[in-house]
């Protein structure tokens, strides 16, 4: 994804903290802020992923009028449906250089990283890709750089059997 | 409550627990707040019916999300320098999730943990690492 002006606000930041369940007021109370390290409201380590509402064709993101979005309305799926398991989000690594906070303008741009395969026990051929994802501020500064793995599946995953997945 | 190196030696162990009986409204939340909304996440009829899933499950990144609580919480606000997840086991409602970090090592202001979460059976979700600036 590459979100080009990618606003950090508060609110946002405020919203993102309550749904991965964090209570710390370092991501919503400015006063309680003050008094931290930090010295501002901060954002949580995997902020930085928000970043999708800020690309203009992200693309698991309905558009505005627009047709075609694959979730379900009258029938199961709006698109037909795939063979293959789909993509699955297999690892991301984040290297911080420094925390982002509200008033930040980030821009990111991507480039491909490595990709490779191999066979998985429950979803058949696995097919790695990733992606480098560079976070500048507004003044042109490296914020996180962010490596995401995605891993297309033959199938979908197997659910029986309880041994730890071989996505890897 | 920033961490001390001279008070942290490899081994030391934090746990949390994450979240217990995950609801879809917290997946849904965590959808409005990241932008991703792919409805394997939020949609039951398409995950089931098309997707071939049996229910809808978790972003990798909220559980990411809610396992670096612990890490914050251990090392103080803005001191990670690195995270890095690997996403083991899908997350589905009704999971409780439960997240543990072992220092694996503590040179040059830095304190290098391995994070690792775990469903109600014990099963591996989530499996990563850390670094962060300790005093």
């Amino acid at each position: 994804m590459a979100a080009k002006k990618f606003s950090v606000e508060a609110s946002h930041i405020m919203m993102f903290a309550r749904a991965i369940g964090d209570a710390n007021p370092v991501y919503y109370d400015d006063e309680h802020a003050a008094g931290t390290e930090p010295g501002t409201i901060v954002a949580p380590p995997t902020f930085a992923q928000a970043s999708a509402q800020f690309d203009p064709d992200y693309g698991l993101r309905p558009k505005i009028n627009g047709a075609g979005w694959f979730g379900s309305g009258g029938k199961a799926s709006g698109a037909k449906p795939r063979q293959d398991g789909g993509g699955l989000h297999a690892e991301q690594r984040f290297i911080y250089h420094r925390h982002v906070k509200p008033g930040d303008m980030l821009s990111a741009t991507t480039k491909p990283g490595d990709s490779w395969r191999k066979q998985g026990r429950r979803s058949g051929e696995l097919a790695f890709s990733e992606t480098i994802t560079e976070y500048r501020d507004q003044n042109g500064e490296l914020v996180i750089t962010a490596v995401s793995v995605v891993v297309r599946t033959e199938r979908p995953v197997d659910q029986q059997p309880s041994v730890a997945d071989q996505a890897a | 409550m920033a961490l001390k190196a001279s008070e942290l030696n490899v081994g030391d162990v934090f746990g949390e627990r994450l979240v217990e009986d995950l609801k879809r409204t917290q997946i849904v939340m965590y959808a409005g707040a990241s932008g991703d909304y792919n409805p394997v996440h939020t949609d039951e009829v398409f995950t089931k019916e098309a997707a071939g899933y049996p229910s809808v499950f978790a972003h990798g990144m909220l559980t990411m999300g809610m396992t670096g609580r612990l890490l914050t919480n251990t090392v103080g606000d803005g001191r990670l320098t690195e995270y890095r997840a690997r996403f083991t086991r899908q997350v589905f409602p009704g999971d409780t999730l439960d997240a543990k970090a072992v220092v694996t090592g503590v040179a040059d202001g830095i304190v290098e943990l391995d994070v690792s979460t775990v469903n109600q059976n014990g099963e591996e979700v989530l499996s990563g690492s850390a670094k962060a600036r300790v005093d």
